[in-house]
């Protein structure tokens, strides 16, 4: 489960060595406990002329607390001050030796190929002074809300940039993500900016998250935003569910975990500690769905697809159980239990779908033709459940999890391991937590607007981005 | 009890010198009573007893109790004229202008006379901390036996005496280290710095060709201009210096920053009626005032930095423009004290900033800038230099002189000073204008 090399480059006798030879040195990710403050040091706020989320961002950065800086511009400076924030100036002709957590430019408003050169103006005067473990968040316009050929040009353009200074950056631990607010979503950011400023974002970098118009939250409790949600998890007694469940449960949720009858003592010692309730099914067996449909006839606000299974061998030698094995519990269950719980409206106003995709889902991988049909079939999902479950009032999203260290990854082949660790802009894998922050986001009431997403949680992993 | 006008009748002071140089024989004592006596000959005071005369000096020496009054007795004005010492760090000269200012508008005194000298050439030294306390114990110890017993606790290092440093108790930091923070927090510009000091030297060189001082300075020790003035001075000579404060990335110079200097001012201030008897001409009135300090130490709620500590000024001048019904833009002339280029631009930069003005002063709207036209008009501490508490009466007797010469118009002084304090003044010409 540990990464030894990364302990030892980031021990004072490893460091000195790693910088003599050269070697890779992955910063040590900072997470989230709880009590935490949304993010520690300042945040520098700018838009380019003409964005229309300037505003919207201030209001949260306002609510979050967060110390903010801008730069001696007085049209931004008299926007913050009416947001009641005591910002600071960062001056990119003279930026002293002041120090950056997080850099957040409103793009929103280039309407052309010409003006990205505003990107460069920000960031160029600003990177340098980006901390370890620091946030870059540009925000855009989706190319369908885009008004003319030239915008969506420009628009589209800002995803290359953001890929490209993730992998900048990375070797800080810092991340970078590019966020397109579609028109009359401005006031739906405020979840995703939170999120991807804070150390629960830890592992995420270089993606491309879309918020749609959603219903504007209100009252939400942002220690515990979960709060008063009942949250069922598959596959949770061990692992990335075991710590999905925690983490739904710390954030306020009621947890209900589910695992298979053959590992029900763990699965009832990991629901004891979150004071959860515990449901030994197979999620394969034919009575399963309406079983849960039952159990959830007063309402269920969360359901989290994470039960998965490997079954690798090369397609060859692949024989056809291990095929239909893998894809029942992997995708056909989820699709039978989710369409019982939708007829039997037990999913409740506001509610989510979180269902766990995988990197060899997007890239594809050897050996594992069987697992990534399932996980990108779980994408299938996503994409094609989204516009009628919005109508409903209920959203549906993925992650898709790169190499996160788990007692799965442990017994892998050290040089595959290694691999799976360094080829990434962050330069080592994720912890089980890491995938269980973006399923709470996910999950949170509100983050509605963040329907139909697939968020990859890989540390800008080099396969399939 | 009614409130009198406050009339300013002249000024004078000595040509400021740099440290250790042309003054460095000179102490404080020497020089406030040059400058009072320049002021004596001038305005024809000789053996005139004044309602008081308040000034001070930063840097003391022990044997300076009562600098002022004693510097009065060396002057040719009347021995029963009283005579008292103020400090408020670099605000002192500034802040004794408005206790004298205050005694005449409420009839205590008809006039007197503020000022302040500092030297950092004669500069006090004093005994080593703990071979003063040594000694003192000697003096209490009455028997040969004990007082034996306490020469053993002599060490070598006691020889080494307390030197006096340009440094904040409370943080241990120079002043110049503290306004280099300021610049990084206002993220002002080593070219903008240059600039403001290059216009200083320019400016106070132009004054000095039109004879604007002549009637502002007593030649001292050979000295008849500020010897810190460089007439030549340019922002691209300057780009050349190496930053002195804020590390490499530092943008505050020796060009930029005033240097350590010594000299002395006075300023005649009275009531109307008394510069009438005289036949003295009013050339300004001193209509208000306002003293502030900010907590430089403990850091601002909700921030992990204390308010920079030459930020006083920025709190003072809103206070004393409503009290007045002003706005910062309603001035004719702005003198503020260039300490460092990077304040002067700081405390514009605060008040222009609609964040800082309604997070800290709690005003809807900022107080807005000024017109950089009027600002330091004939020269300011860069060029000048900067004796302490020799600074606020060099300021109010040119402010005096230049509202004089327009005939007509209001002018505003800002002072910032150690230990978190600013003190801020207004003047009207005499002229008429309300």
């Amino acid at each position: 489960m540990s990464d030894r090399y990364a302990q030892l480059v980031n021990s004072r006798p490893g460091g000195l060595l790693a910088r003599q030879v050269g070697l890779p040195r992955p910063a040590r990710l900072e997470r989230h406990s709880p009590g935490d403050p949304v993010i520690r040091g300042r945040v520098l706020l700018a838009a380019a002329p003409q964005g229309r989320l300037l505003e919207p961002v201030a209001a949260v950065l306002a609510q979050a607390r967060c110390e903010l800086a801008t730069h001696p511009d007085q049209r931004v400076r008299e926007l913050v001050a009416r947001a009641g924030l005591d910002a600071t100036i960062f001056n990119p002709q003279a930026p002293g030796e002041q120090r950056l957590k997080a850099l957040v430019f409103d793009a929103s408003g280039i309407a052309d190929s010409g003006e990205l050169a505003s990107l460069h103006a920000f960031f160029h005067g600003a990177v340098a002074q980006l901390d370890r473990c620091g946030r870059a968040i540009v925000l855009g316009t989706p190319m369908d809300d885009c008004a003319s050929v030239a915008q969506k040009t420009a628009q589209r353009a800002l995803e290359g940039f953001t890929r490209s200074l993730g992998k900048e950056v990375g070797a800080r631990g810092a991340t970078v993500q590019l966020v397109l607010v579609g028109a009359g979503a401005e006031h739906a950011v405020a979840s995703t900016l939170r999120f991807l400023l804070s150390p629960r974002s830890a592992y995420v970098s270089g993606q491309t998250i879309r918020v749609n118009r959603a219903r504007r939250p209100e009252n939400v409790d942002w220690e515990r935003p979960l709060q008063g949600r009942l949250a069922l998890v598959t596959g949770a007694s061990r692992g990335i569910g075991e710590a999905i469940a925690s983490t739904l449960a710390r954030d306020g949720a009621r947890v209900v975990g589910l695992d298979v009858p053959a590992l029900a003592e763990d699965l009832r010692r990991a629901m004891a500690r979150l004071d959860g309730e515990a449901i030994e099914l197979d999620i394969t067996a034919p009575d399963a769905p309406d079983a849960l449909a039952q159990r959830f006839s007063t309402g269920l606000d969360v359901i989290v697809h994470n039960a998965g299974v490997t079954r690798d061998r090369t397609l060859a030698k692949m024989p056809p159980e291990r095929w239909s094995e893998l894809m029942d519990v992997n995708l056909c269950g989820q699709e039978r239990i989710d369409q019982a719980l939708l007829d039997a409206g037990a999913l409740n106003d506001n509610g989510r779908i979180v269902c766990v995709s995988s990197m060899s889902g997007i890239a594809g991988n050897a050996g594992q033709t069987n697992y990534a049909t399932s996980k990108a079939g779980v994408i299938g999902r996503v994409q094609a459940l989204a516009g009628e479950l919005a109508e409903r009032g209920l959203a549906i999203s993925a992650v898709a999890p790169g190499f996160i260290e788990t007692q799965m990854t442990a017994k892998m082949p050290i040089a595959i391991r290694e691999a799976g660790r360094r080829m990434s802009s962050l330069g080592q894998g994720g912890l089980p937590v890491d995938v269980a922050e973006t399923i709470a986001w996910l999950a949170q009431p509100a983050s509605g607007g963040l329907n139909g997403n697939v968020i990859r949680v890989c540390g800008q992993n080099f396969l399939g981005a | 009890m009614s409130v009198r006008r406050v009339a300013v009748l002249g000024g004078n002071r000595i040509p400021f010198a740099r440290s250790n140089s042309a003054y460095a024989h000179a102490s404080n004592h020497d020089m406030l009573t040059a400058a009072i006596d320049g002021l004596v000959d001038r305005l024809g005071l000789e053996g005139e007893v004044m309602g008081e005369v308040a000034a001070g000096a930063v840097l003391k020496h022990p044997r300076d109790r009562d600098l002022t009054r004693e510097a009065v007795l060396s002057t040719r004005l009347a021995p029963q004229t009283p005579a008292y010492d103020v400090q408020q760090a670099c605000g002192t000269g500034l802040e004794a202008v408005v206790l004298v200012a205050n005694k005449i508008a409420l009839g205590q005194i008809d006039a007197g006379i503020a000022g302040g000298a500092d030297t950092t050439s004669d500069a006090p030294i004093a005994l080593n901390e703990s071979l003063r306390k040594l000694l003192l114990d000697l003096n209490r110890t009455p028997d040969t036996a004990g007082r034996l017993r306490l020469l053993t606790r002599l060490r070598p290092g006691q020889i080494v005496p307390e030197i006096p440093r340009n440094a904040e108790p409370r943080t241990g930091l120079s002043m110049g280290e503290h306004c280099a923070i300021m610049a990084g927090e206002w993220g002002i510009t080593r070219a903008e710095q240059d600039e403001l000091a290059a216009r200083s030297h320019q400016h106070m060189a132009a004054a000095y060709e039109r004879g604007f001082f002549a009637d502002l300075l007593t030649p001292y020790l050979g000295l008849e201009r500020d010897q810190n003035l460089r007439p030549d001075s340019s922002s691209e000579k300057l780009a050349k210096l190496r930053p002195v404060f804020g590390g490499a990335q530092g943008t505050m110079t020796a060009g930029n920053s005033t240097p350590l200097s010594d000299g002395a001012s006075a300023v005649l201030l009275a009531s109307e009626q008394w510069a009438r008897e005289r036949e003295l001409p009013v050339l300004a009135y001193f209509t208000e005032a306002q003293t502030a300090a900010v907590d430089h130490v403990h850091p601002r709620n909700g921030t992990g930095t204390p308010e920079g500590l030459l930020m006083a000024p920025a709190y003072a001048m809103p206070r004393m423009l409503d009290r007045a019904g002003l706005g910062l833009g309603d001035f004719d002339l702005y003198e503020i004290h260039e300490a460092f280029a990077a304040q002067v631009l700081c405390t514009l930069r605060a008040w222009e900033d609609p964040v800082f003005c309604r997070e800290r002063l709690g005003r809807g709207r900022p107080l807005g800038p000024i017109d950089r036209e009027r600002l330091n008009v004939n020269g300011g501490s860069l060029a000048a230099g900067h004796p302490f508490a020799a600074t606020g009466g060099r300021i109010v007797a040119a402010l005096a002189k230049a509202l004089h010469e327009r005939g007509c118009g209001r002018g505003v002084v800002s002072i910032c000073a150690a230990a978190g304090q600013g003190v801020v003044a207004m003047m009207e010409s005499s002229g008429g204008a309300s």
